[in-house]
């Protein structure tokens, strides 16, 4: 079994950065995202980025933007590209199939979110040296490494629940990246009104806040995410079966 | 291996109201090219994602090599290679990563697949291409590679739907002489579902027609062509007369003779010397420009049975 998916590995990590043809566009693609939060967001917040939970805004949208930009190619563009019923043909255990493309998508958001937080650091040390090294705290490196670990693998089953659902890449990437967007998009608006509308409230909630312990809240939260992660792998190995999808 | 490749006995499978594959029973032998024909949406493709146990039948049971495909289908796809309707090639990769990577899926160990690479990339003459991507590659071209990697882990048996659908002339015959090549080299069986008529006479040992997922016959070529009439005697020329229809009708060795288009068409219940109905016609005052002696082309075989099953 291992040893089938490190062969659908293999193949994914060859096709990678060649969807839809050009390695300069993926690439360009990735530079964005990695220049936004690995060298200007470090640039502007300073130390702040090591010593807070800053870093974590990393650690989430990268996992959800790579990840979810690279499921829906693997999983829908094996349908949309007639590749899928020959994969299906083959020896290749279901399991094999589903765990090895994850594996890649995961290895890979996972991957890039760790290279932009090392350089991260390196951006912050160099803009705002002052004579000594600015590490993240362990418990924010063990925060940044797991939640974007879990969000990765997250987005994965997400992204490949929805993939199995679309008859397009490209359906299946609006829906996926609305379905995970609208939810931070919304927070952000409602954030917004709460401003304007409850600014009493809020300032108590803000007061409540800075005595609350953040990190028990992020072990809540993160014990959360395990779980939902979990779910997540239960349903998408219910409905990775061969028989449904020589079908779909 | 087993000497029947593959038995099917009463296999059904239902979607929803719509039968697809309708109690069919078959045994293809092993070692042959077996032709499986039938119009579009006859059920053919159904048929072999059965047999490769992606999907369940509805009732009845078959094997392939010895497996059953509902409970063994992991077997069955282990020992099996596979060109379904489309090449199912990856376009973004080279020919020889295609390759590679069905390669190590089948587990053929580093030496060895690189050598059987090479073997069957120069074989279907696109060795020196081996690292361009294939997307731009022609259909046939592509269809040629898909060919190769079902060959690739050299499987007893290899399912090849349509091989030739949407080919231009050159293409299919290329890829048919390629097929027969390969297949007598490495000595497969290979079940072909076609509905292309002159691929099945030209490649098939066996066939079987199907026809709304009920098998309609099932036999060599030449007995299909003999359930369809015996040889066939055309006749060019002038003067054709009720008085020569007589006299040929009469004969015990004649089936019919009619005119058609000007020519005189006469089925004959067996092979014989034409030389005395050509001299009866003679003598009988035709002016004879031609004759021609033949077969019921396999076509028309299988118009003939999609006639009868109306």
């Amino acid at each position: 079994m291992i040893r089938d998916i490190l062969t659908v590995m293999w193949k994914e990590r060859k096709g990678l950065f060649r969807q839809g043809g050009s390695r300069s566009r993926a690439l360009l693609t990735l530079l964005v995202p990695v220049i936004m939060l690995a060298i200007f967001l470090p640039w502007q917040i300073g130390a702040d980025w090591v010593e807070t939970y800053w870093s974590i805004l990393a650690s989430v949208l990268i996992p959800l933007l790579l990840v979810g930009t690279v499921i829906p190619e693997s999983f829908a563009g094996e349908r949309e590209r007639y590749t899928l019923s020959t994969l299906l043909a083959s020896r290749l255990p279901d399991r094999a199939i589903l765990f090895g493309k994850i594996a890649m998508a995961v290895g890979y958001g996972w991957g890039i979110t760790l290279i932009v937080l090392i350089i991260s650091l390196v951006t912050v040390n160099i803009a705002h040296w002052d004579g000594q090294l600015m590490l993240f705290t362990p418990t924010i490196a063990l925060v940044n490494i797991v939640f974007s670990l879990i969000l990765a693998s997250i987005m994965a089953c997400l992204g490949v629940l929805i993939s199995l659902r679309a008859s397009t890449v490209q359906g299946a990437t609006q829906f996926l990246m609305a379905a995970t967007l609208f939810p931070l998009i919304l927070l952000q608006v409602a954030g917004f009104l709460v401003l304007q509308v409850w600014r009493e409230w809020f300032d108590n909630f803000m007061n409540t806040l800075a005595t609350v312990n953040w990190t028990q809240v992020i072990l809540i939260i993160g014990a959360v995410l395990v779980l939902v992660c979990a779910g997540l792998i239960w349903a998408v190995m219910a409905r990775f079966k061969r028989a449904r999808l020589i079908l779909s | 291996m087993t000497e029947t490749a593959i038995r099917i006995e009463n296999l059904t499978r239902d979607f929803g109201q719509v039968r697809a594959v309708d109690n069919l029973s078959l045994e293809v032998p092993s070692g042959t090219i077996f032709g499986f024909l039938g119009p579009n949406g006859s059920g053919k493709t159904t048929t072999i994602n059965l047999l490769l146990g992606l999907l369940e039948p509805t009732s009845g049971e078959a094997e392939v090599l010895g497996y059953n495909t509902r409970t063994q289908a992991d077997k069955v796809r282990a020992q099996t290679g596979a060109l379904l309707e489309y090449p199912g090639l990856y376009e973004q990769l080279s020919a020889e990563d295609n390759l590679e990577f069905y390669g190590r899926v089948w587990r053929i160990p580093a030496l060895e697949r690189q050598a059987r690479i090479e073997e069957l990339l120069t074989h279907i003459g696109v060795w020196e291409r081996r690292t361009e991507r294939i997307a731009k590659w022609s259909r046939g071209e592509k269809q040629k590679l898909a060919m190769a990697r079902a060959l690739l882990h050299h499987p007893p048996l290899v399912f090849l739907d349509e091989p030739t659908a949407g080919l231009d002339v050159m293409a299919a015959t290329a890829l048919r002489e390629d097929l027969a090549a390969l297949a007598t080299r490495e000595g497969v069986t290979v079940f072909l579902t076609t509905h292309n008529m002159a691929e099945a006479e030209r490649l098939c040992g066996e066939v079987a027609v199907i026809r709304q997922g009920k098998l309609v016959a099932v036999g060599h070529p030449d007995e299909l062509r003999a359930r369809a009439g015996g040889p066939q005697v055309e006749v060019m020329g002038g003067g054709f007369n009720d008085d020569v229809l007589s006299q040929l009708r009469a004969r015990p060795e004649v089936a019919t003779a009619d005119i058609q288009n000007g020519h005189l068409a006469i089925n004959l219940h067996e092979e014989i010397d034409v030389a005395p109905l050509v001299s009866l016609i003679v003598n009988a005052g035709v002016r004879v420009e031609e004759v021609r002696k033949g077969k019921a082309s396999l076509e028309e075989v299988f118009l003939t049975l999609m006639e009868e099953e109306r």
